[in-house]
């Protein structure tokens, strides 16, 4: 009696996302992926939204959490201004500089009220998010990329606040300071390439 | 022994603006239609939504949320399969988990009467999608119910887990979640509102 192998349930995301993209651009293959892996693509990026997880530990409660909250809906935010082709000029100069205001706040372990931190992240993840949003992939699965582009990005902000715990050790306070330096020097190449 | 993969057997639908990922399981309508809501990722989202405000509010809100939502569920979708021309928007299976989400993010216990309404609004319209997705593969009441039966198994096991979480960090996990939840819906509504 033949046994019949059927297809794991834990394809059907990305299968399906992979089915709708094909169905209107054969050449695309887009979707949980593509959303995965988009924010982790530019290092400009990738600096920023560590620095968040960084500052946010540095902070402490209840920061540690605040900020990596409001960084992706304003990112989101960003994204769908993007994706709607709503125009924010300076999008790479802002970037850029959220590192390096990102990294100086981490350098120079600053304590601002939560809501100035807050409004500070935010602004700097509207650049992100429209980034993000223009270059979006055309025929990609909206749903399952919207999700890989937000886990990914949490995922990101979570490294900086498990790097940012050292935090808690005398030798570590010098420590990510220093890596707050590292990131504004980051931003102030990013910078120079923009203005280039 | 012959072992045969039928990957081939599954097949994709994009019903009415809903990203309806009809599965053929090959096992019958009723699994079909539990892997139906397994593998559209907006059903699955609302559902862990809902969950995870239940789990914030605390063992009532659990109980209460086990017996209403998988029978609103049933319900939106018996609506659809006797009222065939009956099919939601996806901005409105899109905003339901993402405001969700959102007060799952910002901690909000709404008051029962509120809570309770939400609960029936976001099953309902996942459920008319459901259905009008069932009736379109000939899956029927089957399928429906296989649908809900996948609905109340996850509403029975996961808010139960996650309401013995007490430690602080376990609740700021679950707002997170939220968090991620309502920028994914906002990066959706952009993808939307760009398709037109």
């Amino acid at each position: 009696m033949p046994i019949t192998f059927y297809f794991p349930l834990s394809t059907f995301y990305s299968a399906a996302g992979g089915t709708l993209a094909h169905a209107s651009h054969p050449d695309t293959a887009a979707g949980l992926l593509s959303g995965l892996s988009h924010p982790v693509s530019g290092p400009d990026h990738v600096i920023a939204m560590i620095a968040v997880g960084l500052w946010g530990a540095q902070l402490g409660k209840p920061a540690v959490w605040v900020l990596p909250v409001a960084f992706p809906i304003a990112m989101a935010l960003g994204g769908m201004m993007g994706l709607l082709g709503v125009p924010l000029p300076g999008v790479e100069i802002g970037i850029a500089a959220s590192a390096i205001v990102l990294g100086i706040m981490v350098l120079a372990a600053a304590r601002p009220p939560l809501w100035v931190a807050g409004v500070i992240v935010g602004v700097f993840a509207l650049f992100h998010g429209h980034a993000h949003g223009t270059e979006l992939p055309e025929g990609a699965n909206g749903t399952l990329y919207s999700i890989g582009f937000v886990i990914a990005t949490g995922l990101l902000h979570a490294v900086g606040i498990a790097i940012g715990l050292i935090h808690r050790w005398d030798w570590g306070r010098p420590a990510l300071r220093t890596a707050g330096a590292l990131v504004a020097a980051g931003g102030a190449v990013f910078l120079y390439q923009a203005l280039a | 022994m012959i072992a045969t993969d039928h990957c081939s057997l599954i097949t994709f639908h994009h019903a009415a603006g809903v990203l309806a990922h009809l599965v053929q399981t090959g096992f019958g309508g009723f699994y079909d239609g539990m892997a139906h809501w397994a593998a559209t990722p907006e059903d699955v989202m609302v559902v862990g939504a809902l969950a995870l405000l239940a789990a914030l509010g605390g063992k009532d809100r659990v109980r209460s949320l086990v017996v209403t939502l998988p029978l609103a569920w049933f319900a939106g979708g018996a609506l659809a399969l006797v009222i065939p021309l009956l099919v939601p928007g996806q901005v409105m299976t899109i905003v339901s988990f993402g405001l969700t989400g959102l007060l799952v993010a910002l901690d909000r216990r709404l008051p029962v009467p509120l809570y309770q309404a939400l609960i029936i609004a976001a099953a309902a319209i996942h459920g008319v999608g459901n259905g009008g997705a069932m009736r379109e593969a000939g899956l029927g009441w089957l399928g429906l119910t296989g649908a809900s039966v996948s609905v109340f198994i996850i509403t029975s096991l996961l808010p139960a887990l996650l309401v013995r979480i007490e430690k602080p960090a376990g609740r700021i996990a679950m707002r997170v979640g939220g968090s991620w939840l309502a920028a994914a819906a906002l990066l959706m509504i952009g993808w939307w509102l760009r398709a037109g």
